[in-house]
């Protein structure tokens, strides 16, 4: 298990290399990869500026996936989220998650994004022709992560 | 050191502000100190922000959605803070 935060972009192909290597019971692998869009709440986007709380954050996801491997039948699980200025197209989150059968891979995963929305300490401000803007909050995220 | 019960020590706090809320407040954190007779927990931190006037009253107004964490860790308004804690405030969190 293992979480990360950084400014440099991920490989996916080469994350998941390195997540099932060396464990042949691996029979799935999900993964959810996060983007920029470049449109939100009627306007366009032109990038955005990722902060998070130094040292929380990592705990944060650290207990988000610890509590993804009790729940669910898994055999490891990756986070990488990423901080500092991204452009539209730009990867944010990668949650990748391997199991030996693909129910539990997929539950997994989404349980993890569905937390990591409502509690790791993440903030975006978005570049748009107006200036920039905070995102708000969702409600349908909090209900996302209540689902669980 | 003396033997002071708890509540008549001075309870000295680091403060963080993030994202929205730190550009609000003008300044990403400061060391507060609570007052003897303010209630040692993280809603006695608000309540003496909050008191300040300004900025603070609007941003920690009631029904206003702010979070918390103590020592890194998810904490609530009736989360009990203790002298050396580092008290963060912040906005709902938008990452993934």
């Amino acid at each position: 298990m293992s979480v990360r935060v950084q400014t440099a972009d991920f490989d996916v192909a080469r994350e998941i290399a390195a997540l099932r290597a060396g464990d042949t019971g691996v029979g799935a692998v999900a993964t959810f990869i996060g983007t920029v869009r470049d449109m939100n709440d009627s306007a366009r986007i032109d990038g955005m500026t990722l902060e998070h709380y130094p040292g929380m954050t990592e705990a944060a996801l650290a207990e988000i996936v610890a509590e993804a491997r009790a729940r669910f039948d898994i055999r490891d699980a990756l986070v990488i989220h990423r901080v500092g200025v991204l452009a539209p197209g730009d990867q944010i989150v990668l949650v990748a998650v391997t199991s030996a059968h693909r129910g539990m891979a997929f539950e997994a995963c989404r349980y993890v994004m569905d937390l990591l929305k409502t509690r790791a300490p993440f903030w975006k401000k978005e570049r748009t022709p107006s200036g920039e803007r905070w995102v708000e909050a969702r409600e349908s995220d909090e209900k996302a992560a209540q689902r669980w | 050191m003396t033997n002071a019960p708890a509540s008549l020590v001075a309870t000295t706090l680091r403060l963080v502000y993030l994202a929205r809320l730190r550009e609000a407040f003008g300044t990403a954190g400061e060391t507060l100190v609570l007052a003897a007779d303010d209630s040692p927990t993280v809603g006695g931190v608000v309540a003496a922000l909050h008191a300040r006037g300004g900025a603070w009253a609007v941003e920690l107004a009631p029904g206003r959605a702010v979070r918390f964490a103590v020592n890194h860790r998810v904490a609530h308004r009736d989360t009990a803070v203790q002298d050396g804690d580092e008290v963060a405030v912040f906005p709902p969190v938008t990452g993934g």
